[in-house]
C-alpha cells in the first residue's frame, strides 16, 4: 500500500483505454457477476411454478397417465369444495396464527428480560437459542416420543410427582401438541429479532424520558413498543412464511391425522399417496396465492427497514 | 436509610428477581434438550420409566444401537449424504452469491434494489407448490434418488438468503477505500483479495454456516425425491416416527447426533444468526 501512494495521478491516465468501451458494454460488465445467480434462481424456482400452474388445469392421476386431460378450473372447484381440503386451509390458518402469536409474546418477554444486564446473560441467551438449533424432525421426535408419550413421557412423569392426571397429549389435543412443539422452536427466533430491535433503541431518548419522570411502563408503552412495532411485524411475517410451510412437525408428530393436516401436508399427501397431480397442483397454487398475500406485506416491512438502514448508513 | 437509597435497593432487588426469572425461563426452554441428552445415555429400560429415572446408570448403548450395533440400518450413508448435500450446496451458493452481492453492493447495477427484492420474493413462495413439477422432472430425467438434485434445490433455497446477507456485509465496506485502491491502480482481483475478502470474511463464514443449517435440516424435498441411495439424515430420522417397542434412548441418541452439526454451526454463527434469518433486514 505504501508504494502505490506515490503515483496516484499517473495510474488512471495510463489505464485510460484508447477506444472507450460503449456504455452498453460497461453496463453488461457490471451486470455480468449478477447473471449466474439470477438465471439459476429463475430456472430453478420460477419455472416449476409455471409448471404447477399448467398442471393445475389438468385432470391427471399419475396412476392413469393416459386419462390425462384438460379440465379448466375443475381442480380448483374440487379443492375449494372438498371438505378435507377446506379443513386443511383452516388448520393452516389456526396453526400459523397460534404459533406466531404465542412465540411472539414469549419472545418479547424473553427479549425484554435479556435486554437487562444480569449475571450469566450470555449463558441464558445460549440456552434459549438452543431449541431453534435442533433439527426440526429431531425436535418433533423429541416432543412426540420423549415428552408427550402418555406412559413414559417426561410431561406425565413430572405430573406423576405432583399426583396429576396422565393425559394422552397427542390424542386429546393434537393440534395444540403440534403448536406447542413449534412455539418451543420458534420463540428463540422471535426473541433474537426483538432483542436486536430493543438494542437499536435510542438510549439517550429513554434517559431523557426517565429524567423527565416517566415510569418504566410509560417508557415501554410510548417509546419501546412504537420502536419495536416494525420488528414485531417482521417477526410475525417471517414467522408466518416459515410456519405456513411447516411440514416436518405435522408429518412427524401426528402424520397429518386427528385434524392436523395443514396445506403443505395435504399437497404432499395428494400427490405422494393419492397420485392426484392435478389436484395437488391446484392446492399448491392456492398455497402460493395465500403466501403472496403474506409476502406482499412482508416485503413492504422488509423494504421499509431496509430503506431506513440505507438512509442511516 | 434515605429514600433514594431505599429506592435503589428496591430497584436492584427487582433487577435480581428479573435476572432469576430469565434464568428459570432459559432453563425451562433448554430442559427438553437436557432431558434428551440424559435419556440418550440411559439404557432402554431406564429411559422408559414413569416416574422418570433421573439418576439411572449411564451407558453408550443408545449410541451403539443408533450406529447399527443391534443390526439396524447404519446411519452412515444418510449422514454422508447430508454432508455432501449441505457442503456442496453451500459452496455453490457462495460461488453464485458472492459475485451477485458484489454487483448489488460495490459496483451496483441499475435497479439493484429491485433485483434484491426479486431474490427475497422467491424465498416467500412455498416450496411445496414447486414439489410436483420438480418430482416429475426428476423422474423423467432419471434424477430421482440422486443427491446432486438436492444440491441444486438446496442451492436455490439458500441463494436468496446468501445474496441478502452478503450484500449487507459488502455494503459496509467504505466506498472511499475501494475508490482509493482503484485510483492507486489496483485491479479487480487485487481489490477483491486485499480489501473485500478480509473485511467480509466473517460475514461470508456466517452466511455459509446458516446455509449449511438450512440444507442439513431440510425434510420435504429429501423425503419426496430420495429413496434408499440418497437418503439424508432427516429422512433417516423419519424412520423413528412410529414407536418400535423400547427405543427412546436410541431416538434420543439419533436426534442428538444428527442435530450436533446444526448446534455447532448455529452457536458459531450466533451473532449473525438474526441477520441471516431475517434475510439481512435486522442487524
Amino acid at each position: 500500500m505504501t508504494a502505490t501512494t506515490t503515483a496516484p495521478l499517473a495510474a488512471p491516465e495510463t489505464r485510460t483505454p484508447v477506444r472507450r468501451p460503449s456504455a452498453r458494454l460497461r453496463a453488461w460488465a457490471t451486470r455480468a457477476p449478477l447473471l449466474p445467480a439470477l438465471i439459476f434462481m429463475i430456472v430453478v424456482t420460477q419455472l416449476p411454478f409455471v409448471a404447477t400452474l399448467v398442471i393445475s388445469f389438468f385432470d391427471w392421476n399419475s396412476l392413469y397417465p393416459d386419462a390425462r386431460h384438460f379440465t379448466g378450473l375443475d381442480n380448483y372447484h374440487e379443492v375449494l369444495t372438498d371438505a378435507d381440503l377446506r379443513q386443511s386451509v383452516w388448520t393452516t390458518v389456526l396453526l400459523t396464527v397460534a404459533v406466531v402469536l404465542a412465540s411472539l409474546v414469549l419472545g418479547l418477554l424473553l427479549a425484554l428480560l435479556l435486554d437487562r444486564r444480569f449475571r450469566g446473560r450470555g449463558i441464558v441467551r445460549t440456552l434459549l437459542i438452543a431449541p431453534f438449533l435442533v433439527v426440526p424432525v429431531a425436535a418433533a421426535l423429541l416432543w412426540k416420543h420423549v415428552l408427550y408419550n402418555p406412559e413414559y413421557g417426561l410431561f406425565n412423569g413430572l405430573l406423576h410427582y405432583v399426583g396429576g392426571p396422565q393425559p394422552d397429549w397427542i390424542s386429546n389435543t393434537p393440534l395444540l401438541a403440534v403448536e406447542a412443539s413449534l412455539v418451543w422452536q420458534w420463540t428463540p427466533f422471535m426473541m433474537l429479532i426483538l432483542l436486536a430491535g430493543l438494542q437499536s433503541r435510542d438510549h439517550q431518548q429513554i434517559e431523557a424520558a426517565r429524567v423527565d419522570g416517566a415510569s418504566d411502563w410509560q417508557i415501554f408503552v410510548h417509546l419501546t413498543l412504537p420502536h419495536l412495532r416494525r420488528y414485531l411485524e417482521l417477526g410475525a411475517l417471517l414467522g408466518s412464511i416459515y410456519i405456513v410451510q411447516n411440514f416436518d412437525a405435522v408429518f412427524t408428530i401426528t402424520s397429518g391425522g386427528l385434524g392436523t393436516a395443514n396445506l403443505p401436508y395435504t399437497v404432499y399427501q395428494s400427490f405422494y399417496q393419492a397420485h392426484e397431480n392435478g389436484l395437488a397442483s391446484a392446492a399448491g397454487v392456492l398455497v402460493v396465492i395465500g403466501s403472496i398475500v403474506i409476502a406482499t406485506f412482508a416485503l413492504r416491512v422488509v423494504s421499509s427497514l431496509f430503506r431506513e438502514e440505507m438512509s442511516g448508513a | 436509610m434515605s429514600t433514594t437509597a431505599l429506592r435503589v435497593s428496591r430497584v436492584r432487588g427487582r433487577g435480581a428477581g428479573l435476572g432469576l426469572l430469565a434464568w428459570l425461563l432459559g432453563i425451562a426452554f433448554f430442559l427438553p434438550i437436557a432431558w434428551m441428552a440424559l435419556t440418550s445415555f440411559h439404557s432402554e429400560q431406564d429411559a422408559a420409566t414413569n416416574p422418570p429415572s433421573f439418576a439411572a446408570a449411564l451407558t453408550l448403548d443408545g449410541y451403539r444401537e443408533f450406529f447399527g450395533a443391534g443390526g439396524g440400518a447404519s446411519p452412515w450413508p444418510a449422514l454422508i449424504n447430508s454432508t455432501v448435500a449441505s457442503v456442496a450446496s453451500t459452496l455453490l451458493v457462495l460461488l453464485l452469491a458472492f459475485p451477485a452481492a458484489y454487483a448489488l453492493s460495490i459496483n451496483r447495477v441499475r435497479k439493484w434494489t429491485d433485483v434484491l427484492f426479486f431474490f427475497l420474493s422467491t424465498k416467500m413462495l412455498p416450496a411445496v407448490a414447486a414439489l410436483l413439477p420438480i418430482y416429475l422432472f426428476a423422474k423423467n430425467a432419471g434424477m430421482l434418488d440422486n443427491i446432486w438434485l438436492l444440491v441444486i434445490l438446496y442451492t436455490s433455497m439458500n441463494l436468496p438468503i446468501a445474496v441478502w446477507m452478503m450484500q449487507s456485509f459488502l455494503a459496509e465496506i467504505p466506498v472511499a477505500v475501494i475508490e482509493a485502491a482503484r485510483v492507486d491502480g489496483a485491479r479487480l482481483p487485487t481489490i477483491l483479495a486485499r480489501i473485500v475478502a478480509p473485511i467480509s470474511l466473517p460475514g461470508i463464514a456466517a452466511t455459509a454456516l446458516i446455509c449449511f443449517i438450512f440444507s442439513w435440516n431440510e425434510l420435504l424435498f429429501a423425503r419426496v425425491l430420495t429413496g434408499v441411495v440418497a437418503e439424508t439424515a432427516p429422512v433417516f430420522l423419519t424412520g423413528f416416527i412410529t414407536s418400535q417397542g423400547l427405543f427412546l434412548a436410541k431416538v434420543c441418541a439419533a436426534s442428538l447426533v444428527i442435530s450436533l452439526p446444526v448446534l455447532a454451526a448455529g452457536f458459531a454463527a450466533q451473532d449473525k444468526l438474526v441477520q441471516g434469518l431475517s434475510l439481512g433486514a435486522v442487524k
